[in-house]
């Protein structure tokens, strides 16, 4: 009976191991600060967090459909720059557009390059990840880029607005992981992302176009992205060249966190989202109980590999690797 | 010889998998100086029974004995050390590596400080090669090598060490017949230096060749032990199937429709060179040839995975072209491939969507996925197939390789295709899924579907076939009908032998 | 030697030489400066300068080749940085004057052994993907850094430091003899000893190695090890000179190092690459930086350039192991 409940256990912690350690985690935490579990807490959180959260949702189609995307901070700080430069000289009603257009067409040269001409997609998109940098340099002359006048436009709305008293990029980040895990989850391309990740040739063996989807997957990433270039420029209407640096990784940790496989196939956009508020939710909760900024990297260092270990540990039944 | 105490004894080996008793009490044993041939069908047991000899797999039950002495090897390398050599099938080899470097791999010769001794191992090396009459040296990139030539690396392996005993997974497999010389002088070597010598190959002629007794397996069961030089093929064949040779075709007789599929003059570089071939509909067309005889990569033309450098495929009497599986579906074509767990199936999913990926397109209501018309799917074909599964949301992972099959195989029926293409269907199959396959097969002709099966087992494309294609070398060399063939008449055609007589 | 294999592992020289006629060239023609590209000071410059990045560069050959990968390398320079500088303030190191530049150099350099069999280990024992685990203690290392000095940088000068590390011993400034000399000596392991050959063989087919008898966990960890060493002299290198480290120093060192190695022709899967060729990539690099300056081009477009080239080479080393028109288009 007990042997039952052991292994019944296992299972749970296998499955939906993340789950619960999420919950044991805001239980703690809940206890340790009463501040913690405070609604204007939790929104604080989910806003702060949002935008590692939209970029972490099209990763999560990257990574499932089997590719890397390290190119999406450098992206993030192309996106906020042009939005920002386009702003004053466009105007915002016509630099949104246009900025999603430009960040669009980086994801489709991304998804060419990885999807139809098969590169390996984490050289390529670290080679990206150098080459739209230098781009941003290029469009901002290497200078800060800020909103001549800040009081006077509505494009604040994004990063600073309330609809009906919920923070906009929260609305936006809900809306966007709702529309994708439909997306992922419901629809016949969904199905294939799965597919071409779990099995890229047997994907191919069975009629699906496998280089048009993995291209979608990173036309998706672009999209995301240029949705948080857009909550960040919105926020802080003025912005550095650099101030998507070292995202790709920290959204990489958020994705993995939520338990998709590197080596593609699994995952869900669900699972994306309770990894990016662990993130949140660990930063806040160590600022909380009066710990520095820098301990959220070392927690986030040992429950990364913790989440990881226990997952494959689960799979091959033994604890310890059988490497010799 | 036959005085002589057994060099390797086994006794009774167990093995089981999660669901499968791979080997079930085999005992025998090989004396020095012998050449024991083991035999058996595809899933007999052979690989198994080996990779426990070779150290790689533990027995569950059972001893093995080394000059009567029992041991246990946990490693191929313990077993290596303990004189036991295993020559896999599969080449275990760092392309990237020099001749020597993979001739020692594990056991480099050292000086101070952990280098390398070269000169050493070129030495040892070169007066291995010298022994093997090979034309390249200890220096030469593995990568460089021709297919053969690796072997011939793998082979050199064995005689680093003293063996006692050296086991030869199907050797002959990629060789051509001048390297199976050197190879069968290798042997010949071993034994009268009193090693012990396990034989796995499917070829008769090899098995009657060269080697002394010949040891039978069938569904992981030991099926006695036959002195060679007393025996002959049929009884070995019915050791090995448990009946004679099924030379009959299945009696299930209907009527042939118009020709489906025409495939004239079709080339793809070096591949294979001016195939034309047709199948009409309700007709069984089986594909027989060595492996590397360019018969898969027919299959994969046609499917669109391939691009023709010459020759045109018709559909219904229409030329078309087939850029894509996408393209090749569309046109009717289903293709059930040779490697199911890397081609077929992704094994991570579960058993609805792999069945209906193909189709996953029009399987929506508005922009959604219709769950009922995918499990109404799912659920007709696995009565239809007979697939035995807990339910769809299993991963076909978990699945037996049969079963697994008929994922594949439903998959392609519930396209409704005209023409279906079957590649090795019954590989790492159990026989008795391994028959129902077959009838299935013969079913889906009766039912109009233009067949084509690919095999590289005999007895199967006797049995389902109403016309067979033997191919060699990247070339047709003789079409039978199921009346004229005869299984001597086959091999001559697939060893290059018949092509003078081509009709 | 093949011609293909004279082609792959001379390919990387034959860009260099492309680069320095290009710059060379176009400096004439644009005549930005007066100064010649080729200057011999300039070179001397560009070895210097390309040792805290290549030092590292080398080591991550050595990773790649055992078919694993680490991202944590810039955390480890900064942490080893750190503890550098800051050792010099420590009590009993102030008591023993010049003593305290060994015992400094050793506390950094056991740190990088520390952090690098930390890594290995972990890699090693629960069997998580190298990229997995370094992404984490990329993360986790620099939380480290931070943990140490807060978001202040850590400073120390000392003059004796200072004059050694602007030694220049038959020309070379003293980072260029250590780069040459972490280069030969990497190569000499990854040629002569088991230990290398073993690590290519892993790389290569890690069934084959295991079947064999290759213990594959302490060949990861011995390399771990060496590369979390290898980024800690990196450090030592170039904060003697400089004397000042900041918390975030040494980010997307990870990103130029795997450049530099890929550039270098190094195969991603493993069980293919040469330190030699890697540091070809490293003064490619270096070169193109210095290069771009020298014509005139914004420092920006330097990202932009390296960026496209790394793409270029691998689509062009794609297009050369293409096996024609009968391939399967799968």
């Amino acid at each position: 009976m007990s042997a039952m409940t052991r292994q019944g256990v296992a299972k749970l912690l296998a499955r939906q191991g993340i789950l619960v350690a999420f919950v044991l985690f805001m239980v703690v935490f809940a206890i340790a600060n009463q501040r913690f579990l405070a609604i204007d807490n939790i929104s604080g959180v989910i806003r702060s967090s949002a935008i590692l959260g939209v970029m972490a949702l099209g990763v999560t189609f990257v990574v499932i459909g089997g590719n890397l995307d390290l190119s999406v901070g450098s992206m993030m700080s192309f996106s906020t720059i042009v939005v920002l430069d386009l702003h004053d000289k466009l105007g915002p009603t016509l630099a949104i557009p246009a900025m999603f257009g430009l960040t669009l067409l980086l994801g489709a040269f991304i998804g060419v390059l990885v999807g139809y001409l098969k590169l390996n997609s984490l050289i390529v998109t670290l080679g990206m990840l150098s080459a739209i940098h230098g781009l941003t340099l290029t469009w901002s002359g290497g200078k800060n880029m800020d909103i001549a006048d800040k009081e006077a436009t509505w494009f604040s709305v994004f990063g600073q607005g309330d609809i009906v008293g919920i923070p906009v990029p929260i609305l936006i980040f809900a809306l966007l992981a709702g529309a994708l895990s439909l997306v992922l989850g419901r629809t016949p391309f969904g199905r294939k992302v799965y597919a071409v990740g779990g099995n890229g040739v047997a994907a191919t063996f069975s009629g699906v176009p496998r280089a048009r989807v993995v291209f979608f997957t990173y036309l998706i990433s672009a999209f995301c992205v240029a949705t948080a270039g857009l909550i960040q420029a919105s926020r802080s209407l003025g912005s550095q060249n650099t101030v998507g640096q070292g995202m790709e990784l920290e959204v990489l940790a958020a994705v993995i966190l939520g338990g998709a496989s590197l080596l593609g196939g699994s995952g869900t956009v669900f699972k994306t989202v309770i990894g990016v508020l662990i993130l949140g939710f660990i930063q806040n909760g160590l600022l909380l109980v009066g710990l520095e900024f820098y301990a959220q990297y070392i927690v986030t260092w040992i429950i990364i590999i913790l989440a990881v270990w226990l997952d494959i540990a689960a799979k091959r039944g033994r604890l310890w690797s059988s490497i010799a | 010889m036959n005085n002589d105490i057994p060099i390797l004894r086994l006794e009774g080996i167990v093995k089981t998998f999660p669901g499968v008793r791979a080997l079930d009490g085999v005992s025998f044993n090989v004396l020095p100086g012998e050449v024991h041939a083991l035999m058996g069908e595809n899933g007999a047991g052979k690989s198994t029974l080996m990779k426990v000899l070779g150290g790689i797999h533990q027995p569950d039950e059972g001893r093995i004995l080394i000059a009567e002495e029992p041991v246990v090897m946990t490693s191929p390398i313990q077993a290596k050390a303990k004189g036991v050599v295993f020559i896999h099938q599969e080449l275990s080899l760092a392309d990237e590596l020099s001749v020597a470097e993979n001739i020692f791999l594990g056991e480099l010769p050292r000086k101070t400080f952990g280098r390398v001794d070269w000169t050493r191992l070129y030495a040892e090396t070169d007066a291995i090669l010298k022994t093997l009459n090979v034309g390249f040296n200890a220096r030469t990139r593995v990568g460089d090598l021709s297919i053969a030539n690796q072997q011939m690396v793998e082979i050199a392996r064995a005689l680093t060490v003293d063996p006692r005993a050296v086991i030869f997974d199907e050797p002959t497999a990629s060789l051509t017949d001048a390297e199976k010389v050197v190879l069968f002088d290798v042997i010949a070597d071993l034994k009268t230096r009193g090693v012990g010598i396990i034989y796995i190959s499917h070829r008769m002629e090899e098995i009657f060749k060269i080697t002394d007794r010949i040891s039978v397996l069938r569904d992981g069961e030991y099926r006695g032990t036959l002195v060679t030089a007393e025996t002959d093929e049929d009884k070995v064949t019915q050791a090995m199937i448990g009946r004679s040779l099924d030379l009959t075709r299945s009696p299930l007789q209907h009527e042939m429709g118009d020709i489906a599929l025409e495939v004239r003059g079709l080339e793809c570089g070096a591949l294979y060179q001016d195939v034309s071939f047709s199948v009409r509909k309700g007709e069984v067309v089986g594909f027989y040839g060595l492996v590397g005889a360019g018969r898969t990569e027919i299959a994969e033309t046609i499917f669109g995975l391939r691009a023709p450098s010459a020759g045109k495929i018709l559909i219904n009497g229409q030329e078309v072209r087939i850029g894509s599986p996408i393209e090749a579906i569309r046109l009717g074509i289903s293709l059930v491939p040779e490697d199911r767990k890397g081609q077929g199936l992704v094994l991570g999913m579960n058993c609805r969507d792999n069945m209906t990926l193909p189709q996953v397109d029009d399987m929506t209501a508005g922009p959604f996925l219709a769950n009922g018309a995918e499990v109404a799917i799912f659920d007709q074909y696995r009565d239809k197939l007979d697939i035995r599964t807990p339910g769809w949301r299993q991963q076909v992972g978990n699945l037996s390789g049969g079963n697994q099959q008929k994922i594949v195989i439903g998959k392609w029926l519930s396209m409704h295709p005209e023409v279906l293409i079957v590649d090795e269907p019954t590989r790492g199959i159990d026989v008795g899924s391994k028959s129902e396959i077959h009838n299935l097969i013969r079913e889906l002709a009766a039912q109009g579907y233009a067949v084509i099966v690919i095999s590289s087992e005999m007895p199967e494309v006797l049995h389902v076939s109403d016309r067979i294609v033997a191919m060699h070398n990247g070339r047709i060399t003789r079409e039978f009908t199921s009346d004229e063939v005869t299984e001597d008449s086959l091999i001559q055609a697939i060893s290059g032998i018949a092509s003078d007589k081509v009709a | 030697m093949t011609k293909e294999n004279l082609i792959k592992q001379g390919a990387i020289w034959a860009f260099i030489a492309v680069e320095l006629i290009f710059f060379t060239v176009m400096g004439d023609i644009l005549s930005v400066t007066s100064k010649s590209f080729m200057d011999f000071e300039n070179m001397l410059l560009l070895l210097k300068q390309s040792a805290p990045i290549g030092i590292i560069a080398l080591g991550m050959t050595i990773i790649m080749v055992n078919g694993n990968i680490d991202l944590s390398v810039g955390a480890t320079f900064a942490l080893s940085a750190v503890v550098l500088l800051d050792s010099f303030s420590w009590p009993f190191m102030a008591a023993i004057g010049d003593w305290a530049i060994p015992l400094a150099w050793f506390f950094a350099l056991a740190t990088g052994l520390i952090l690098g069999a930390i890594n290995g280990l972990i890699v090693w024992k629960t069997g998580v993907d190298a990229f997995i685990v370094t992404l984490g203690s990329m993360l986790g290392y620099r939380g480290l850094v931070f943990m140490y000095n807060g978001e202040q940088p850590t400073s120390h000068l000392n003059w004796t430091l200072v004059d050694f590390a602007e030694l220049q011993f038959l020309g070379l400034h003293t980072a260029t003899w250590f780069l040459l000399l972490t280069a030969l000596g990497l190569w000499l392991l990854m040629t002569r000893t088991v230990h290398g050959r073993n690590a290519y063989a892993i790389g290569n087919n890690r069934e084959a190695a295991v079947n064999a008898g290759i213990r594959v966990g302490p060949h990861f960890l011995i390399n771990f090890m060496l590369i979390g060493f290898l980024a800690a002299l990196s450090a030592v290198v170039f904060y003697s000179e400089s004397g000042s480290v900041n918390p975030n120093d040494g980010t997307l060192y990870e990103l130029w190092a795997i450049t530099a190695v890929v550039l270098g022709g190094t195969k991603l899967t493993g069980g293919y690459g040469s330190i030699v060729s890697t540091l070809g990539g490293v003064i490619a690099i270096q070169l193109l930086r210095k290069g771009l300056g020298h014509i005139g081009a914004d420092t920006e477009t330097v990202n932009l350039v390296i960026g496209l080239i790394l793409i270029t080479v691998l689509f062009l080393d794609r297009q050369l192991n293409r096996q024609g028109k009968e391939e399967l288009k799968t």
